[in-house]
Parts: structure tokens; sequence; C-alpha cells
């Protein structure tokens, strides 16, 4: 990204205010913030603004895969640590459809792809994206196999093929789908290009090391291709880290346009394949394509993206309500906490671990944890009891409520407030389990 | 064609190397980024250890199925550790907490010098969390080992005098504990040394939250504090420590109530390898790890990474 200065120096410097800024300096300072669009400026000299775009260009290109709400989108990345800015585009994860398969199998085999589905505190994880794999080596099968899979699966498509023919074939069957054409190596490149270009698709290009894939991707882009998904060729784990760790900062640090592009991975299945995954999710991965996923891989592996892709500069919240925990029946305790994420977790495997069934009150308090809250007045006997009355906890059981240690000055004005009675529970998350033991038997 | 940029970083600093146990095993020493051979010319693989407690009450019944039951003798069980191709033990002396057995300081020691003799490995000596117990704990064991040289656990602001003093009796090692900042990470440090503990005696632990229980704070502690002793702050250059056994407190991890979820002990598996992979991937040196399969994987891993054996 240039800096205002460069920015300013090719600016008509008229203070117009066209823009809608006050100065041209302004304008300027917006600009290199990436809060303005150069668009906003009417006067702008032709030669000016192409010099400008180059530079505002950002350092690595938004590629989708799909169309409209549903669509995979990735790269668009413009750091190198997740600390610096969120990392914006979670990782894409698609697993194959072999055409191989008969028709009733595809159709399972879709309907796998769609069960990897979990619901979490307040987020659903799933499956981004199946990729149709011409197998059959033959053009009417893969085109036959890629509109059925098409058909029962209404997210994203890749379609994979070496040959040209085959790939023209099922593009023609999944017309408007807009998937991603995987894709093209140095070999039959021209013709897969010529594919992405009539068919408006992104293009995977795959390259045996990191330098051939740069060059591809610069050959792709002077003939006129923009969406590109590159695939450095890495086939272990210390090649898919020093590879996409040289491409990141090649295009964030350098501005090395040529690997400016999102990453992608095709990973095979099995326990190299899911550690592959989890490399590539935490270093700059934005597609894995995998042979085959198992759940107990999916769950670890999309928590993973989740953890990798939150915003570091916002503690998580969860979100305000009522977390039962086990099977809390109309006697099982009340307890209450913060939404900052890291404390109802840990609250809550505490809670886990005393095996003793609860329903757990979220209260929210903006992230904050239970004494910053307190002290912030968002975590008060009122803001409480008003997240007890919304959720109707005390309706679920009879028990009394069990107040957070280091809020035990609330427990008498609570009390009164939700006519409830109020019982002091620990300091310390850890002691939950033989405190609530304690209460159970108490 | 396109010449990519040269794109390794020169630092100005690197990591503190810590010598361990009889003086055949070295911690930290990273010169660049984890595993980016391009630009850290150190390949040494970070180092795992198997935890073991020397009393069963509250350990999952599920990793406990793990060691054929033997678990069931704390020496045994580091021994099957050292079986199993690890580099250290960890052993949490849990019985000397007076609401358990409330096992004498003496007898706690033993069973650490019995580990460090039977296994040869560098052993991590964790108290039970009582700070009283726990002084006089450290103090025992430091004097009780004295051909190999132990990581005491740990050292916390409020209470790090009573288990440096116990370190450096001996000339163990200290791990300077901080909850998730790296300020606080730095702050530990310079309360170590200014207590008169060496470089070469000190470890970091900043607090390894498991996958989906804030790893993501833990990643960015880490590669923060890596960054910033790679870039000369001589304040964090210590070989950081990463605890991923509580993977296996995480309920996503082991529940049993969903089948959708697929194989629990596999599942628990992977929410303890990707813990320990992103733990190494922001710069951990050495790893304290619970199930045998998640070691071995991780194990395999690193070496491959690091391309070491």
């Amino acid at each position: 990204m240039a800096t205002a200065m460069e920015f300013f120096k090719l600016l008509p410097k008229t203070n117009c205010k066209d823009c809608g800024h006050p100065t041209c300096l302004a304008f300027a300072m917006q600009l290199a913030n990436g809060k303005a669009s150069l668009e906003d400026c009417p006067h702008i000299s032709e030669e000016s603004r192409k010099t400008l775009n180059e530079s505002s260009a950002p350092p690595m290109r938004t590629v989708r895969i799909g169309t409209g709400d549903r669509a995979a989108v990735m790269g668009g990345e413009t750091v190198l640590y997740r600390h610096e800015r969120r990392f914006v585009n979670p990782t894409v994860y698609a697993v194959t459809v072999s055409d191989g398969l008969s028709d009733e199998e595809i159709v399972s085999r879709v309907g796998y792809a769609a069960s990897l589905r979990f619901e979490r505190v307040g987020t659903v994880f799933r499956l981004d994206c199946i990729s149709v794999r011409n197998d059959s080596g033959d053009a009417e099968r893969f085109s036959a196999a890629a509109s059925m899979a098409a058909g029962s699966w209404d997210s994203p498509l890749i379609l994979e093929s070496e040959s040209p023919s085959a790939m023209s074939a099922a593009l023609d069957a999944v017309k408007g789908r807009r998937p991603l054409i995987c894709g093209a190596y140095p070999g039959n490149m021209d013709r897969m290009m010529e594919l992405a270009k009539e068919h408006g698709c992104p293009l995977a290009l795959r390259g045996g090391t990191l330098e051939e894939t740069a060059s591809m991707a610069a050959r792709a882009k002077a003939a006129g291709i923009e969406d590109m998904v590159l695939d450095t060729g890495a086939v272990t784990l210390k090649q898919c880290l020093e590879r996409q760790t040289a491409a990141r900062r090649a295009a964030v640090r350098k501005k090395f346009r040529a690997l400016g592009y999102p990453l992608m991975n095709r990973v095979g299945s099995g326990e190299y394949a899911v550690a592959l995954a989890s490399v590539s999710t935490m270093k700059y991965g934005s597609l894995v394509i995998f042979d085959d996923l198992k759940p107990y891989e999916a769950l670890p592996l999309f928590t993973l993206r989740n953890n990798i892709y939150t915003d570091p500069q916002v503690p998580i919240q969860v979100k305000q309500g009522v977390y039962p925990i086990g099977s809390p029946d109309s006697h099982s305790p009340i307890m209450f906490t913060t939404n900052f994420s890291l404390t109802y977790f840990t609250v809550r495997a505490d809670i886990e671990k005393s095996k003793i069934p609860v329903w757990l009150q979220v209260v929210n308090t903006e992230g904050l944890s239970v004494l910053t809250a307190y002290a912030a007045g968002k975590f008060d006997p009122e803001h409480v009891a008003e997240a007890f009355r919304e959720s109707g906890i005390l309706d679920k059981s009879d028990s009394a409520v069990i107040v957070p240690g280091l809020v035990a000055r609330m427990s008498g004005k609570l009390e009164e407030i939700i006519g409830r009675r109020a019982v002091v529970g620990t300091n310390e998350s850890k002691n939950i389990p033989k405190h609530l033991r304690e209460f159970m038997s108490g | 064609m396109n010449d990519i940029p040269q794109v390794a970083e020169k630092y100005k600093g690197e990591i503190a190397e810590i010598v361990l146990g009889k003086g055949d095993y070295v911690a930290g020493g990273a010169k660049g980024m984890p595993f980016l051979s391009f630009e850290n010319p150190s390949k040494r693989r970070p180092m795992i250890a198997g935890e073991v407690v020397d009393d069963l009450e509250g350990y999952p019944e599920m990793a406990a199925r793990m060691f054929d039951g033997r678990q069931n003798d704390p020496v045994e069980w580091a021994v099957m550790w050292k079986e199993l191709g690890m580099d250290a033990v960890c052993v949490r002396l849990l019985s000397t907490d007076p609401a358990r057995r409330g096992a004498s300081p003496e007898d706690a020691a033993e069973t650490v010098r019995r580990i460090a003799d039977r296994t040869g490995l560098p052993v991590i000596v964790c108290g039970c969390g009582d700070r009283a117990v726990d002084g006089r704990t450290m103090a025992a064991v430091s004097g009780a080992v004295k051909d190999s040289r132990l990581i005491l656990a740990k050292a916390e602001e409020e209470d790090y005098k009573t288990v440096s003093a116990a370190a450096m009796a001996n000339g163990h090692v200290v791990l300077g504990f901080s909850n998730l900042d790296i300020n606080l990470a730095k702050q530990m440090n310079i309360l170590l040394s200014d207590f008169g503990i060496d470089g070469d005696s000190i470890i970091m632990d900043p607090l390894m939250a498991p996958l989906g229980m804030g790893l993501d704070y833990s990643y960015s502690v880490n590669e923060r504090i890596r960054l910033a002793a790679l870039s000369g702050d001589g304040m964090l250059q210590q070989p950081m420590l990463c605890d991923t056994t509580s993977a296996w407190d995480v309920g996503d991890a082991t529940s049993q109530d969903d089948p959708a979820l697929g194989d629990p002990v596999h599942r628990a598996t992977w929410w303890e390898v990707m813990s320990a992979l992103a733990a190494m991937m922001s710069g951990a040196d050495i790893l304290v790890m619970r199930g045998p399969a998640a070691a071995d994987m991780v194990k395999v891993y690193a070496a491959e990474l690091t391309e070491a054996d």
C-alpha cells in the first residue's frame, strides 16, 4: 500500500472537495488507510490513476468459488501474523467426490459431505465445498457425475481433471455454478486458461516448486486471468510451511504480485493429510482438498480454523443465554458467568469435570471477565437478574443460584431482586467440582 | 521468469540454550521463526515430555486406558514414555496434596529420583498446587537428584522465590509461568533474573490454552514472544514450554454423547496433536503431552519439520 505522501504527489492538489474530503491531503490520508477509493476523485489524470492503482491494490487477491452468499471466499489477506490484523477469509475445506462412484454412491457421498456440520457456541462449523474428481478418465462420465453432485449440493463446487476436454464437458454441465477449475499444470495450462476465461471461473494452478508456480501465475496473469488459486506443489509438512510462508511474505512484504493469490493444498486422506491441513490452516493456506475427512478429524480441524481466524483485537464473546451442561433437570444447580469466551470455556470445562448437570447462565458483559465486568458495572445484580428474566432460567430449576466467588458481594442484592436463594461459589474456577459436590450433598 | 524475492528475515536475537538431564539434552537455540530452514539454521527438534501423575484421581479414564496398567506406578509409566521414544518426563506430584494422600516431600522426591535414574531422561517436576506444600516438595526434590538437571515448576509472580531457591541450590532449571500475556511473561523473566537466576536456567511457560479453549490467544502470545525475542528483547529469549495435556479437558475433544462427532479416542488425540502443532508453529521448544499416540505423531511431524531424526 502506498503512503499518504505518495498518493498526495499524484493527486491534482486543487482541494476541490469533489471527493468529499476537505483537502487533497486529507483524501490522500484516507486512501493510505484504505478508507477511501481512488474512484472518488473525478479529476485525477489517467496516468496517475494507473500508477496509484498498481500501488494501492491489496497484496493478495480475493478469489471466490461459486456465486452469491454461499460463495467460498479465499485470500485478501494483508498480514503475516494474526496479532497484526485479523486473518480475513478462513481456510476453505473440500472433500472429494470421485466420478468412479456409481450415481447412488455419489448422492450418498455428497450427503456425507453435508453431514460434516457441527453447531457450536453461536457458530456453525461446516464443510465448504465438494470437489468432483475425474478418476474415470472419461469426459462424459465426469460431466454426468458433476451434474449429479451439483444437483444435491447447493454450496460451492470444485472440478478436478487434468483433461481439458473432460473439464469442458463438466463445466457445461454445471453452468452458472462458477466452480473452481482444478486444474492447470504446465502441460495443459493454455487450454485450461481458455476454459477459465470462457466460463468466467477461477482457476487453480499447480507447479512443482514455488518458482514454477509463480511463473505460471505470472503467465496466467499476462493472459488475462485474474482469479487464481495457487498450489505450490508442497507434499510434506515442511514444504507446506516453508513454501506458503515464503509466498505470503513475498506477497505481503515485497509486493510480489505473482504470489499474491490464495494458496491451496491437495492432501489425500488419513493422519498425514490432516496434519498437512492443520499446518496449512495455520500457515497461510486458503483451500485444502481432502480425499476423505472423518468426523473425528473434522471437528478439531474446524475448531482450529475457527481459532486461527477469530479477531485477535476483540475478546471472543459467547452469546447471552442458558447453556445446559450435562442433562440438568428441575432441581439442578443454577450458575452464571460472563460472556468472555475464556471465562465461559474454563467454567464450562470445570463444571463438566464435576459430572454434575448444571444450568449455566451466560450474562452479556461485552466480553469482559468477571472482575473487570463487575468493576465496569456490566456484571451487577441488575444485569444478572435481567439476563435471568430474559432466559427464564429460574423456571427451569428450583435450585439456589451459585454466585461466582469473586463477586460474592452481589449475592444479597441478587437474592432480593430474583427472590431465590443465592449461594456463594468459589473464587477459582478449578475448585468448582469440589464446591458442586459439597453443594449437592449439603 | 519472475525471481521470487528474498524473504528470509534477519534477526538480532536468538533463543537461549538450556542444557537438561545429564547434559545430553538441550532445549532452545532457535535463530528464526520455527522450522523455516531459510532463516533458522538451528535444526533442533522441539523436545517432547510425556506426562506422569503419581495419583490418578481426576485423571481422565480415556487417557489412562492407553497405558496398559503401567500408569499405576509412576516410575513404570515414565519408563513407558522412554520406550515410546520421548525426550523427557513431566511428573505431577499430586500425591503431596493434603486433600489427597498428603504424601511427604521425601516420598515425592524419591519418586522423582527413581524416574530420573530409571529413564535417564530430563524430568520436569510439578507440584500439587498448594504453595506451602510445593515449596517443601521442590526443596526435597532438588536435593534428591543431583546428577540430572531437572526443570522445577512453577515460579509464579506471587510466589517464585521458594522454587527458585530450590533450583539454584543444585543447579536445576526454573519454569517461569505467566498467564497468556507477553508483558507478564517478560515480567516473570525479569523477576527470576533479578533473583539471581542465570539465563541458562530459565524456561518460560506462557500458558498454552488448548484447541477450542483459547488456543487463539496462546498462538498469538507465543508468536509475539518469539518475534520480540528474535528482534533482540533479551528478557524474552528463554525457551518456551507448552503444556498441551489440557486438550483432554475440552468437552468437544472427549465427549461421548454425540455419535456424529466420531470416535472420541481419535478425536481427543487429534485435539492434542493440533494443540501441539499450534504450539510448535508459534515457537514451543518443549511440549508436555498426555496421549501416547498424540505424542508419537507430534514427534514424527516435529522431526520432519526440523529435518532432524
